[in-house]
């Protein structure tokens, strides 16, 4: 028991010197996800309120040869600028990006209009700019719009109901509002957390295992008088103290950059206080020990540092898979479900985001099924280490 | 004392120690020589214990390395092969850690760690940490690390590998320190002029057996001309015959 302490000890200094596991377990872990996280769900929210915020800009070449159309777009609200230079003008300002689409008048639209032809406009746009997008549908409605109120005075004027026009009317009911949206993104919340939870741990799991073999240090450490259990114990151990720490500084940045996102007024209040997050901690403590345990046995597989790092990699996407899949098929909290761990994290998670009050039973299989797999798996590291093959 | 009795171990179709068996006595300094592949880094592993032989056995002052690995290797301290150092801890606490690990704590740990500080002339360097020591450097502070529980026996696997001439010297005198202070010493090494230098007792291995074994004086009488240079070429042909 003392020796699992002084091993412990041992690589919780040695890993607080090295400078890449303090990179990945105080800053690339922890605050990661919440920049990543924010800028998401800002993009969300903000893409809609724009479009029905801010006015529509729209330049004109030739705009005196149709005034009574542009006083039609003034009224409804679009912001409209003079464009010098015609055609060519309208086409180079696209394709420059210095405007999203333009409106170019024709000389002849004046003649067409009163003579009752179809007067042509036309509209530049550039449809590889999928930002343009959204000014493009609602240039195209407006002036469509406008096109309909001229036919309906011609309709009234020869005493025919501008209804013939409209056989079929399309209304169109868009249910995906940015609330429904930034929901599905905070089913993506507990991603990061697992995430920033195993990259606590990743370089000193490496460290104690492939890289005390590459340097050598493994043989001499095998030579004591001290059981293997001991050693390994305190190797994973020490991997699961910085991956605690990691996720304690995660919770903290997601409490904070959280408060920044408007989700009031998208309707939607977000459950992340410093209850909510210490929740979040406990929940999460026992999948510290199935991670630790887990990237411990995987570097000790592999022959170098190099080694390990790549399929460390690869260990890092399988806790997350689950809950990728839980977040996109919005997977409900159910009994069977808490003996998968990482998932189980994930479903008390989005439980403690909501607001929701935890199943006792719940929290009890996940915190006892996930205890179990990660002493077993830590239990197959030290037969690992009980190998002869272990010192490569 | 060490004893080994028949040790052989295999490593799938390679035999890599096929019957090695030898005694190395207290307050004398026992050489293991051999060509590169006779098996001697593996004859001491299996003393050590990090791997198990498939037949014979290894004691350490009468203890059995296989049935009693605890007591065994309390009294022996190891220096593996290219054994490395931590190099983000200070030699110091490359030291301590391996002296907790044998159960020392607090002001005799540290008493000790001074006494070899002293003893290997780490001065400054002890308390500097090992990123960008020389070989020699780090071979101190490894050699350190084994001595810090004073163990009676104590191997060393290629002690001088890669080491410069006057810290190969330094490394000399403290074997033979340690043997005047009646520790018993068995180290390996496929450079003869060493083990002529130090030892008093050679054991020549080749293909994973004794082939021959003696004080220098003996070895070199077996021989016409006399130099051990001849012995152990004597002995390796008389192995491989």
């Amino acid at each position: 028991m003392r020796a699992l302490w002084t091993v412990l000890f041992k690589e919780l200094i040695e890993n607080a010197r090295d400078r890449r596991t303090l990179l990945s377990a105080l800053v690339i872990g922890p605050l990661g996800g919440p920049l990543l996280f924010g800028v998401m769900i800002n993009l969300t929210l903000e893409r809609g309120r724009e479009r029905a915020e801010q006015a529509l800009e729209l330049p004109v070449a030739g705009r005196s040869a149709a005034p009574n159309l542009v006083a039609f777009l003034e009224r409804e609200g679009v912001k409209i600028s003079e464009l010098p230079g015609g055609a060519a003008a309208a086409a180079d300002a696209v394709r420059q990006r210095k405007a999203r689409i333009v409106l170019v008048i024709p000389d002849e639209y004046g003649a067409q209009l009163r003579a009752g032809e179809p007067a042509g406009v036309k509209l530049y746009t550039d449809t590889s700019d999928t930002s343009a997008s959204g000014d493009r549908s609602r240039a195209e409605a407006l002036l469509r719009g406008y096109g309909g109120q001229i036919a309906a005075w011609r309709l009234q004027a020869r005493g025919l109901s501008p209804l013939l026009m409209q056989p079929v009317a399309v209304d169109e009911v868009d249910v995906s509002t940015p609330a429904a949206r930034a929901l599905a993104l905070l089913g993506m919340l507990s991603y990061f957390i697992v995430f920033a939870t195993l990259m606590g741990g990743l370089y000193v799991a490496i460290d104690t295992t492939a890289g005390e073999r590459e340097r050598g240090s493994l043989e001499p450490l095998l030579t004591l008088p001290v059981p293997r259990r001991a050693l390994v114990y305190g190797k994973v151990l020490a991997s699961g103290v910085y991956m605690a720490l990691s996720l304690l500084l995660n919770l903290a940045a997601f409490a904070v950059s959280l408060r920044f996102v408007r989700l009031d007024t998208v309707g939607m209040a977000l459950n992340l206080g410093p209850a909510v997050a210490l929740g979040i901690f406990a929940v999460m403590l026992p999948f510290v020990l199935v991670g630790s345990s887990l990237m411990t046995i995987v570097a000790s597989f592999t022959r170098s540092y190099r080694e390990a790092q790549s399929w460390l990699a690869a260990v890092l996407l399988v806790p997350t898979l689950p809950i990728i899949f839980a977040s996109l098929y919005q997977v409900p909290s159910r009994t069977d479900l808490m003996w998968v761990p990482s998932l189980s994290q994930h479903l008390l998670i989005q439980s403690l985001l909501r607001g929701e009050e935890l199943s006792p039973l719940h929290v009890a299989l996940s915190v006892g099924a996930t205890l179990a797999i990660g002493a077993l798996l830590a239990r197959i590291a030290v037969r690992l280490y009980e190998r002869e093959k272990i010192l490569g | 004392m060490i004893v080994i009795d028949s040790l052989a171990k295999r490593f799938g179709a390679v035999e890599a120690v096929r019957e090695v068996s030898l005694e190395a006595a207290d307050a004398r300094v026992t050489g293991l020589l051999g060509p590169n592949g006779a098996g001697k880094s593996t004859t001491l592993r299996l003393l050590y214990g990090a791997l198990r032989p498939d037949r014979g056995r290894a004691l350490v002052d009468g203890l059995d390395v296989a049935t009693q690995p605890r007591a065994a290797l309390a009294r022996l301290g190891v220096l593996p092969h290219n054994a490395g150092v931590y190099p983000l801890l200070t030699a110091r606490e490359n030291i301590r850690y391996f002296g907790a690990l044998h159960g020392m704590a607090g002001r005799a740990l540290e008493r000790r760690i001074d006494e070899l500080g002293e003893l290997l002339e780490l001065g400054a360097i002890l308390e500097r940490r090992t990123k960008g020591f020389s070989q020699g450097e780090r071979l101190k502070v490894a050699l350190a690390r084994a001595l810090v529980h004073n163990p009676q026996n104590v191997v060393l696997d290629e002690p001088t590998n890669g080491l410069d001439v006057l810290a190969t010297r330094n490394l000399r005198e403290l074997i033979r320190r340690l043997r005047d202070a009646g520790h018993c010493l068995l180290f390996s090494s496929h450079v003869m002029q060493e083990v002529s230098a130090l030892c008093d007792e050679i054991v020549i291995v080749a293909h994973g057996r004794v082939v021959a074994r003696g004080t220098p004086e003996a070895l070199r009488a077996q021989v016409p001309g006399g130099s051990l240079e001849d012995a152990f070429v004597a002995a390796l042909d008389a192995g491989t015959a």
